[in-house]
């Protein structure tokens, strides 16, 4: 189906009426074909020339579709550009595809247009071997330098069985850490300016204020930054390949480690998408006990952030009362799911079982308790001196930057642009509950933790909300491609049976299409992007991660600052980096 | 008793007390940290986790004493010896009690002054033999912050000095008698307590060694008790500022029905556990803002404190 056929009007008078194809996909994203020759005018008009333009660059991936088997009505191609873009005064996204032939190909390249495309090229060409001419930069990124192939091609190995044993010999090891070593010719950055000689400081991958595996690479004048390079892919575990192994069903687990404080966050956004692929219904109850748990760990991601943020400014309590209160989080979350970050809750159609018994005053309890805490922690820590002096005017982005580069979220709020894809976009029954969208203007590091700890309190809101009106009903839909599926009529009839068996067995076989399913999580907008080829697994599943966008804005804001303000920054951004290698 | 005989139990007393209250201070800081922070802190070994501090101090004698290769080795190896030194000198002039100190030295307080400035040197030397960027950014970062606290920490003091008319310590308490000089010198006691903060690189002015930016700053490459130098001596350090601040602005070992040393000791304590607080309190400012914090307002403000007190001293004499 085309919900919006009068972009399509525009286009077709633009540029021709054989320029652009439609297709019609299942989540009504109107999606559209060019080719190579048409791309960049066909972007260049959506971006700055039609009316309500499309802004953001909301996504940049490709589809191997060497081996697929439905394509109806879709030009033919070995591999498929796909790019989303996003329009703010549509509310609205676009999905523009191109279809490219042979072993390397390839497809003029955006950056000039939108200079976020930089990292998101080089990723399809990491994984897919898409050359994008007229890169500035076109090396691999997630990928180790010396590393021979490119994964998500289709015939490119998934197991460590498929392949031959690991060994590492010393030479190897030489050669690894020789192709780690910053090179500062290879970025375009000079030794040494006119008066002075540049250091030149890794910080990271192993670094305390950087929360996990990433490296920074600082061009230093003195303690002033003159530019950063940051250096991603080290906590690059293959979750998209993985989604093209794992059953529909059991690639839920994988998703809670994407973003791994954000446990079901990162669920609802898969299984959306599944559920807009197999046009499953959830029922209210499931919808509810979903938006519960996903405010529940949008306020536990938000705790950390809270007290790491304050750590990464030298304060060192705050992180250990934050912690003792995301603890009492946990203990709700353990009497629901019996686990605690990673819950593995949701499924495909609704939740994995009811709530327990009394899982009401639990609720209650933590909601009565955390606004208390949540003053405090004013008081102690935004409020304090120093921590404004360390955080006003630090690292500030303007709305059209973070437009422009692809940023979501609580940094996307806190330039001013008030923008929740719950309210905008509602999904899963997040129109039924009234909460705000907590804004800043000034776009700084101490913005973002304002419109952070004003979302904590509107989350708070929205629990209570769920839990004073929680619907009576079925906790999972009935649909038969839900999973687990139904147990109670499977010995009256042989067909139940069967269907039991088979979704137990091998899982549910979605219908073949593609659909996006975007969220609105903890650090920013979700998006899970999938295409199914009727079959028990996904045959591309692509993970847009909010982080990843981030961190390739960090230059950006870190420019002509210090060093304490680069780790404010990266404290403020709050990403994680499983989000950003995935 | 010999005058030899009983100066070499002092000094045997005096440096074998700080280092070891300075151990325990590493379990006194954990405790309390942990107590404000809602936790447990180090309660496993011994009777309230006592024994903690034996238990690091023997994992940290039997780490392997390695030094990096690219270090320059004999500063590498000298640099955590100074701050030992100089530190356990000033101990020296410290009056813990009527007639127990080492030196009563006519100059104990610009010895006390010499010594904790040569103490940067300590620092820096580290920061610079690691050869290592992130040590010498702290290194350098320590040499900036110490100039800019060292200046107006002695101006501070010279309230005291002027209202005492002497630089012996024992004198200065002595004339503590009627009334203690943080009364009058109120400003004088919250810019050397500044002062002392930044001079022993605790929160908020740990900026030589900053966790979260710089790894661990000037001594991220020691390791061992080379290391365990760096630590004890941050200790001995704060012992001695809570010392300085108590013999200088509280009356020394000056009070009612306590025998002195008694009184010396629960004031050091108060001062120990207000520094261990003021950690758990405050987050760190930056670099700059530290500097132009110290030149602006408090180098002015202790300019000032000198002025009026100079200005008051004068115009009461007879």
């Amino acid at each position: 189906m085309i919900a919006n056929a009068t972009i399509l009007d525009d286009l077709r008078t633009r540029f021709g009426e054989d320029s652009v194809t439609p297709q019609a996909t299942r989540d009504e994203i109107p999606t559209f074909w060019t080719d190579g020759r048409h791309l960049r005018d066909v972007l260049r008009y959506l971006k700055h020339e039609v009316a309500q333009p499309y802004r953001m660059l909301y996504d940049l991936t490709a589809i191997d579709e060497r081996v697929r088997q439905h394509r109806d009505g879709e030009p033919t191609s070995d591999f498929t550009v796909v790019y989303h873009l996003l329009s703010f005064d549509r509310n609205e996204y676009l999905r523009i595809k191109v279809p490219l032939s042979g072993e390397t190909p390839s497809v003029p390249t955006i950056t000039e247009l939108w200079p976020a495309a930089n990292w998101y090229e080089r990723e399809v060409w990491d994984m897919f071997g898409v050359e994008f001419d007229g890169h500035p930069f076109l090396q691999r990124i997630l990928m180790p330098k010396t590393w021979v192939g490119h994964p998500l091609r289709k015939d490119h190995p998934a197991r460590a069985t498929e392949i031959g044993p690991f060994q590492q010999p010393p030479e190897k090891v030489d050669r690894e850490q020789e192709a780690l070593r910053f090179r500062p010719e290879d970025w375009g950055m000079k030794r040494e300016s006119e008066d002075s000689d540049f250091i030149f400081l890794n910080v990271g991958p192993q670094h305390p204020g950087t929360h996990g595996v990433i490296r920074i690479v600082l061009q230093l004048d003195g303690e002033e930054i003159v530019d950063a390079v940051p250096e991603i892919g080290f906590h690059h575990r293959g979750a998209e390949k993985m989604g093209e192994r794992q059953t529909w069903h059991t690639f839920i687990p994988y998703t809670d480690r994407v973003d791994y404080l954000g446990g079901v966050l990162n669920e609802l956004a898969y299984l959306t998408a599944v559920e807009k692929l197999a046009g499953i219904a959830v029922p209210p109850r499931a919808q509810v006990i979903r938006v519960m748990m996903v405010e529940l760990f949008r306020i536990i991601s938000h705790l950390v952030w809270y007290g790491t943020f304050a750590q990464d400014l030298g304060q060192m309590s705050p992180v250990f009362y934050t912690f003792n209160d995301r603890e009492r989080a946990f203990d709700i979350i353990e009497a629901v799911c019996g686990a605690r970050m990673h819950p593995v809750w949701f499924r495909i159609g609704g939740v994995a079982q009811d709530l327990p018994k009394g899982w009401d005053k639990m609720f209650r309890d933590f909601v009565a308790y955390l606004p208390r805490r949540l003053d405090e922690y004013d008081r102690e820590v935004m409020k304090n001196r120093i921590f404004k002096a360390r955080t006003v005017g630090v690292g500030e982005i303007t709305r059209e930057e973070a437009i422009e580069w692809g940023i979501t979220g609580p940094m996307l709020r806190a330039c001013g642009v008030e923008w929740d894809f719950r309210k905008k976009q509602p999904y899963s029954g997040y129109e039924n509950f009234e909460f705000e969208i907590p804004t800043a203007q000034r776009g700084d590091c101490y913005d973002r933790a304002v419109v952070r700890v004003a979302e904590m309190r509107q989350s708070l809101r929205i629990i209570e909300q769920c839990v004073n009106n929680m619907p009576e009903g079925h906790y999972t839909s009935e649909h038969p491609l839900s999973t687990p599926p139904l147990k109670e009529r499977t010995m009256h009839d042989i067909e139940t049976l069967i269907t039991h068996f088979l979704n137990v067995s091998w899982g549910p076989v979605i219908p073949p299409g593609e659909a996006l399913g975007a969220n609105e999580a903890a650090k920013g907008n979700n998006g899970y992007y999938l295409v199914s080829d009727g079959a028990t697994w996904s045959y591309r599943t692509r993970i847009r991660a909010p982080s990843f966008a981030h961190m390739q804005a960090l230059p950006l804001m870190c420019r002509g600052l210090m060093i304490p303000d680069l780790l404010a920054i990266l404290g403020s951004m709050d990403y994680v980096l499983a989000d950003i290698d995935r | 008793m010999n005058p030899i005989v009983k100066s070499l139990i002092i000094l045997f007393l005096v440096i074998f007390i700080p280092l070891n209250v300075a151990a325990g201070l590493i379990w006194l800081e954990r405790r309390l940290l942990a107590l404000w922070q809602d936790r447990y802190g180090p309660n496993r070994v011994g009777p309230f986790g006592l024994l903690q501090v034996l238990a690091d101090m023997i994992k940290i004698f039997f780490k392997e004493d390695w030094i990096p290769p690219f270090a320059d080795k004999p500063v590498f190896v000298i640099a955590p010896a100074v701050i030992m030194v100089t530190v356990l000198m000033s101990y020296t002039v410290v009056p813990w009690a009527p007639g127990a100190t080492v030196a009563d030295m006519n100059i104990g307080l610009l010895f006390f002054l010499a010594m904790s400035s040569l103490g940067v040197y300590s620092i820096v030397l580290a920061g610079w033999a690691s050869a290592s960027k992130y040590s010498l950014l702290g290194g350098l970062r320590a040499s900036a912050q110490m100039l800019s606290y060292e200046v107006f920490m002695g101006l501070s003091l010279m309230g005291t000095v002027l209202l005492a008319g002497s630089f012996r310590l024992s004198d200065i308490v002595a004339a503590q008698r009627h009334m203690w000089f943080v009364i009058p010198q109120f400003l004088g006691f919250i810019l050397f307590l500044i002062a002392g903060l930044a001079e022993t690189r605790r929160l908020p002015f740990d900026l030589p060694e900053a966790e979260s930016e710089l790894v661990a700053g000037f001594h991220s490459e020691y390791s061992g008790m080379k290391f365990g130098m760096f630590f004890v001596g941050e200790y001995l350090g704060v012992i001695l500022i809570s010392a300085m601040i108590t013999v200088l602005f509280f009356g020394g070992w000056q009070g009612p029905w306590l025998p002195p040393i008694v009184w010396f000791v629960v004031k050091t304590l108060f001062f120990i556990c207000l520094f261990i607080l003021l950690r758990a309190a405050l987050p760190r400012p930056r670099f700059d803002q530290l500097m132009s914090w110290g030149w602006k307002i408090m180098l002015p403000l202790a300019l000032l404190n000198l002025l009026v007190t100079g200005a008051v001293v004068l115009a009461a004499r007879p």
